[in-house]
C-alpha cells in the first residue's frame, strides 16, 4: 500500500504536511482538579490532574520542588488487538518515566516544595501518535488545573516517506517499519525542543527537514490548543461575572 | 470516602432525611439519579457505551474475538469481564484498588454466568472448536458512589450496541476455514431482553435506598446487590458491605429494588432505541 498517492495525498486524504482533525475540551471531569479530553484524528486521550497536594509517599518528598507522579494507561479496548491489561507493561512504564521528565522541565516545580502533582492520562482509542496525544492532553489538563508552567508543551509526530516529510502520522502509516518516526515536543514560544525521539534509520541530511516539519506541526497544534484554552477561560470568566 | 470523614451531625441529617423519604438531593428513596448514556463512541470496538451520572463516569467497550470455548461449556461462546479503576479519582476507595476492581469484575461475572441472560449459543461458530469470545472492558473515569449499578447499566447499553460480524465456514478438504465478512448488513445483534441491571439497595435507618450517593453509602447499615431484568425477574443476589440483615429485611429490599428497576429498565431501553433511530453525530466527550 502506498502511503502517498501519485496525486500527493495520504491514505486518509490529507496532504503531507497537514495535521489530523484536532478537537479538545477542558474540564470534562467534575471531580478532578483539572482535566482535558482530546481527539487527534481517531486517537482519543483523557487526562486528569490531582494536586498539588501533600505528597502521599514520604520517600518521594522533595524539599525544594514538587514531585510529579505521571501515570499512563491505555484502555484494554483502545487498540485493534485487545490488550490484556491497561498499564504496568514495560512500554507504559517507559512512557510514564519519559513524561515525568518532560513535565518536570515545563512546570514551575520550585513553587510547590514538598508537594505532589498527579497526572493521569488514559488513551481511550489508539490510532497512532499516542505519545503526542498524551503530552497535549496532559498540557491542557494542567492548564485547566491552573498549574503554573513556563509555556505550553505541544507535541506532534513526523516521518519521511519517499523523501517527502509527512506529519501527525496515523496508525496505518506508523505500521511501515522502514520509515523513521520522529516524536517531537516543543515549547512553542521559544521553539525549544523538550522531547525528541526517533526510531528507524534516517540519513543525516534529511534530519533538518523532518525536524522543521515536526516543529511546524507542533505550532499548528499550539494554535488550536491556545485558542481552546482562551475560550475556556473566557467561558469561566463569564460564569463568574454572572454570579 | 471512608465513614470516618463524615461528621455525626451530617450522618444524622442523612438518616433523618431518608426516614421522611426526602433525601439530601431531593430524591425519594426509590428514585435513581438521572443518567446520560451514549453508545458507539469508540469506533474500534464492536460495541461501546458511556454512562454519566452526577460525578460517576463509566466507559464500556466490547471487543468480539474468535477463540476456543471453555471446556465445561464447549457449545457456547463466553464473556470475559475486566474493570479498570486505575484513575486517581477513585482513590477514596477503602483498601487496595486491585482487590476492589477484582471484586467488581467478579460481581459482573456472577450476573452473566447463566444461560438465561444472554444467548451464548448464538456466539458459537463451530461447536466445540471455535466460538466468539466477548471481551467486556469497563473503564471507570470518575466515581461518586453507586459504581456497580452504573457499570451494569453501561454494560447492558454496550451489549445493545454490539454488532458481531458474520462468519462463514468453508470446508476445504477436511480443513475448516473461517471467513469473516466485512459487510455491515451481515452483522448480528445481541438480544438484551433478559439482561439485568444491578440495583444496589442500602438500608439506612429503617428504610431502603437505591442509587445511594457516597455520603449515603457511609450511613448504610447493610447493602444488597440485586440484578433485575426487563421482566422484573431477579437474576442474582448478593449481600455486600459490612453489617447484617434480617431475612424479612432482605425480602423488603428485593421488593424495593424491583420497584426501582421497572422505570430504570424502561428508561434505558427507550433511550437506546431513540439513539439508534436518530442518526445524529456522536458528541462523546464534547457533550456538556
Amino acid at each position: 500500500m502506498e502511503i502517498i498517492s501519485p496525486e500527493g495525498l495520504r491514505i486518509d486524504g490529507r496532504r503531507p504536511e497537514e495535521i489530523r482533525r484536532f478537537n479538545c475540551r477542558l474540564g470534562v471531569l467534575s471531580r478532578a482538579d483539572g482535566s482535558a479530553y482530546l481527539e487527534q484524528g481517531n486517537t482519543k486521550a483523557l487526562a486528569s490532574i490531582n494536586g498539588p497536594h501533600q505528597a502521599g509517599d514520604k520517600a518521594k518528598i522533595k524539599h525544594d520542588r514538587v514531585h510529579i507522579n505521571f501515570q499512563y494507561s491505555m484502555a484494554t479496548f483502545s487498540t485493534n488487538e485487545r490488550r490484556n491489561r491497561p498499564k504496568g507493561d514495560k512500554r507504559s512504564i517507559d512512557i510514564s518515566q519519559l513524561m515525568r521528565e518532560i513535565f518536570q522541565s515545563a512546570i514551575l516545580t520550585d513553587l510547590y516544595p514538598k508537594s505532589q502533582i498527579d497526572i493521569h492520562v488514559q488513551i481511550l482509542q489508539a490510532d497512532g501518535g499516542n505519545y503526542s496525544a498524551c503530552i497535549n492532553a496532559a498540557t491542557l489538563a494542567l492548564m485547566d488545573a491552573g498549574v503554573p508552567m513556563k509555556d505550553f508543551i505541544c507535541s506532534c509526530t513526523a516521518s519521511l516517506v519517499d523523501s517527502k516529510t509527512i506529519i501527525d502520522v496515523n496508525n496505518s502509516e506508523e505500521l511501515h517499519f522502514s520509515n523513521p518516526l520522529l516524536t517531537l515536543a516543543i515549547l512553542p514560544t521559544s521553539e525549544e525542543i523538550i522531547l525528541c525521539q526517533m526510531k528507524s534509520r534516517l540519513h543525516a541530511d534529511h534530519l533538518e527537514d523532518i525536524l522543521k516539519a515536526g516543529i511546524k506541526g507542533c505550532k499548528d497544534i499550539y494554535e488550536i490548543m491556545h485558542r481552546e484554552v482562551l475560550n475556556h477561560v473566557r467561558e469561566a470568566a463569564a460564569v463568574m461575572n454572572a454570579t | 470516602m471512608s465513614s470516618s470523614t463524615l461528621s455525626e451531625g451530617r450522618k444524622q441529617f442523612i438518616v433523618d432525611g431518608v426516614t421522611q423519604d426526602c433525601r439530601a438531593d431531593g430524591r425519594r428513596c426509590i428514585d435513581f439519579r438521572r443518567f446520560q448514556i451514549e453508545t458507539g463512541i469508540v469506533s474500534n470496538t464492536n460495541g461501546s457505551a458511556r454512562l454519566r451520572q452526577y460525578g460517576t463516569d463509566v466507559l464500556v467497550g466490547i471487543k468480539a474475538e474468535i477463540g476456543q470455548p471453555k471446556q465445561e461449556r464447549s457449545n457456547t461462546g463466553h464473556l470475559e469481564f475486566y474493570v479498570d479503576c486505575s484513575s486517581y479519582n477513585t482513590t477514596e476507595i477503602d483498601g487496595h484498588i486491585g482487590d476492589f476492581t477484582t471484586q467488581l469484575t467478579k460481581s459482573l461475572e456472577r450476573i452473566y454466568d447463566s444461560e438465561n441472560v444472554l444467548d451464548l449459543k448464538s456466539l458459537t461458530i463451530i461447536a466445540g472448536e471455535q466460538v466468539w469470545v466477548l471481551y467486556i472492558d469497563a473503564v471507570v473515569l470518575e466515581c461518586c458512589g453507586n459504581l456497580l449499578d452504573c457499570i451494569s447499566i453501561a454494560v447492558k447499553a454496550a451489549l445493545y450496541n454490539t454488532r458481531i460480524p458474520g462468519v462463514s465456514v468453508n470446508d476445504e478438504e477436511g480443513v475448516l476455514e473461517l471467513e469473516i465478512s466485512d459487510d455491515p448488513n451481515d452483522e448480528k445483534k445481541l438480544s438484551i431482553d433478559k439482561v439485568p441491571v444491578i440495583v444496589s439497595c442500602n438500608k439506612i435507618g429503617h428504610r431502603y435506598v437505591v442509587d445511594a450517593t457516597q455520603e449515603e453509602e457511609c450511613c448504610s447499615s447493610g447493602r444488597l446487590l440485586i440484578a433485575v431484568n426487563d421482566r422484573n425477574n431477579i437474576c442474582s443476589l448478593q449481600k455486600s458491605g459490612t453489617g447484617s440483615l434480617d431475612p424479612s429485611t432482605i425480602f423488603e429490599m428485593i421488593e424495593t429494588a424491583r420497584q426501582a428497576a421497572v422505570p430504570l429498565n424502561q428508561e434505558l431501553l427507550q433511550t437506546l432505541k431513540r439513539e439508534e433511530r436518530s442518526n445524529n453525530d456522536k458528541c462523546g466527550f464534547f457533550a456538556n
